[in-house]
């Protein structure tokens, strides 16, 4: 593929479009490995919005790697694998899930807000930075007909506070979830629903080969890049 | 003209040199979405204890110059579920010989193991491992010691009547000892070389990346010790070796075939790009013409 824009959305966030021939079937959750040369191993990035001939990153500069990936120009080749991991599960989040984002956690929701709403659901998107400053992707979600409500740790943009401080008084029969895992055990507690939480570590291959990221779980062993990274809340060993 | 990839390791005749190594290729399914497995001259399956094991904590992998460090520590479903379940799994899909990877904690975990698997026909030889770096008290144990490595294999050729290959440690003074010490045990080839022993550290967190703290390196980077070692060896026994360490193109191929090797595996290149194995199949006859190669097997240990 080609990388097309790249575009800084707010410190250290840097959302990256790529043109070229998309796989038919992408469920959102999924991600890619991207070619991070001279690194040797692909860095694992969540897909956050797909065309049939692009694909759409936000991705955190993290380590080495995601800051390399993120200093790349529009009009470079990329060697992309797609779609990987098993993504969310439309059919099993409710009529009315809640879609709760920490951080750069938020990016894959984006894909989840339209897929569920093609499908006829009324979903509720939340999500938590640090600062106002922090955040991004705020005004999509608005151009996609939808109204995210927003918490910040020091209270700069929108409730002063964490995530499950916006779940009270909401109504919702199930979550779906990514972020850091300290939020997402705190979601999963507080919301006392069926849910799916995405889940990361550190790879190898990202295809399920390598079993280098394998995390014991409630129904034994699983890997993050191939059962995962999404996991129904009951499996995740809290 | 039509090149030759045929090779062999003993009577074993492969369709070509080119085998997944242990470890890096699961028992196969995961690499059916990029290529017809059908392709490959054999496969090298996970490593199989006799009991089955969840590894190490994570994290287990980091990247690293020209290559990468893994601490998974023979996570597998145990020998008895490998061969009722993972194999017949694998033979809908794949149709050459296969290799039997199996590791231990004692004398008597590799036989038993080796004697479950036995049972399976299409499981051509045995590569046992005495080489992982990534478990405490077993493993590698076995591998840097001559006696303790003969042992292992004068008790896995009583329990088998197929070909046993011992899988070597790079971690070692001297690989040739270990390698005599196999060949003079009976041993009928040898795989070489397994990761080697690495770290890195994450600066501001100030500790190991690794749960485990310490990996095995492979990828590139270690390709000139492989091959070095690989020709060590070979000068020194009589028994087939296969090479592997760091093998990423046709023409890392033909070096460790030049090396002495009889066929080769190729393991972290197939984790960055799963599509390499049909990427260096196809490359080979060209790289055979530009070198004057017309059969693989023909092909000359360099002194």
């Amino acid at each position: 593929m080609t990388l097309t824009r790249s575009e800084r959305l707010a410190p250290g966030i840097v959302r990256m479009v790529f043109s070229g021939p998309v796989p038919k079937e992408i469920r959102p959750g999924q991600f890619a490995q991207i070619l991070v040369e001279p690194f040797y191993l692909r860095r694992p990035i969540s897909l956050c919005d797909w065309t049939k001939d692009s694909v759409t990153f936000v991705l955190r500069e993290i380590g080495e790697g995601t800051k390399a990936l993120a200093g790349w120009t529009p009009g470079r080749r990329a060697d992309l694998l797609l779609p990987l991991g098993n993504g969310f599960d439309c059919s099993a989040a409710g009529d009315r899930p809640l879609l709760v984002g920490g951080g750069v956690g938020l990016p894959p929701l984006m894909g989840l807000y339209k897929a569920l709403r093609a499908l006829g659901k009324t979903p509720q998107v939340i999500c938590g930075f640090s600062s106002g400053k922090d955040a991004f992707l705020l005004e999509d979600f608005h151009a996609a007909g939808c109204d995210p409500l927003v918490s910040t740790l020091d209270g700069t943009l929108g409730l002063k506070g964490l995530v499950t401080d916006l779940m009270e008084g909401l109504r919702f029969d199930s979550v779906c979830a990514c972020g850091p895992m300290a939020m997402m055990k705190a979601v999963f507690i507080k919301a006392a629903c069926p849910g799916q939480y995405s889940l990361e570590e550190r790879m190898g291959c990202g295809f399920g080969a390598c079993m280098g990221c394998s995390i014991p779980t409630k129904n034994g062993m699983k890997r993050v890049c191939k059962e995962g990274p999404v996991f129904p809340g009951e499996e995740v060993a809290w | 003209m039509v090149k030759d990839l045929s090779v062999f390791l003993g009577d074993l005749r492969l369709d070509n040199p080119l085998i997944p190594a242990s470890g890096t290729f699961g028992f196969g399914m995961e690499f059916l979405p990029y290529f017809d497995l059908d392709i490959l001259g054999s496969l090298s399956f996970k490593g199989t204890t006799l009991a089955p094991r969840e590894g190490n904590p994570v994290p287990r992998i980091a990247d690293c110059p020209a290559g990468m460090l893994n601490s998974v520590g023979l996570q597998n479903p145990g020998a008895e579920h490998v061969l009722t379940q993972e194999i017949p799994a694998l033979k809908k899909h794949f149709h050459k010989p296969i290799i039997a990877n199996v590791s231990g904690f004692s004398v008597t975990d590799y036989v038993e193991a080796v004697r479950i698997l036995s049972a399976e026909e299409q499981i051509a030889l045995f590569e046992i491992n005495i080489s992982c770096p990534n478990v405490h008290g077993g493993g590698m144990a076995f591998g840097t010691d001559p006696a303790a490595a003969a042992e292992v294999t004068r008790a896995v050729k009583k329990a088998t009547d197929k070909p046993v290959y011992m899988k070597l440690s790079p971690n070692v003074t001297d690989i040739v000892s270990i390698a005599r010490a196999c060949e003079d045990a009976g041993a009928d080839g040898l795989s070489l070389i397994n990761t080697l022993l690495g770290m890195r550290i994450d600066p501001l967190r100030r500790r190991p990346v690794l749960a485990n703290k310490v990996g095995g390196y492979s990828g590139p980077g270690i390709f000139p010790v492989a091959l070095r070692m690989v020709w060590q060896v070979t000068g020194q026994v009589r028994i087939p070796v296969i090479g592997m360490g760091g093998i990423s193109s046709a023409r890392d191929v033909i070096e460790m075939l030049m090396a002495g090797a009889s066929a080769v595996q190729i393991g972290a290149a197939g984790l960055r790009d799963p599509l390499v194995f049909p990427r260096i199949l196809a490359d080979l006859p060209d790289v055979m013409e530009e070198y004057g190669i017309q059969a693989l097997r023909d092909i000359q240990r360099v002194e």
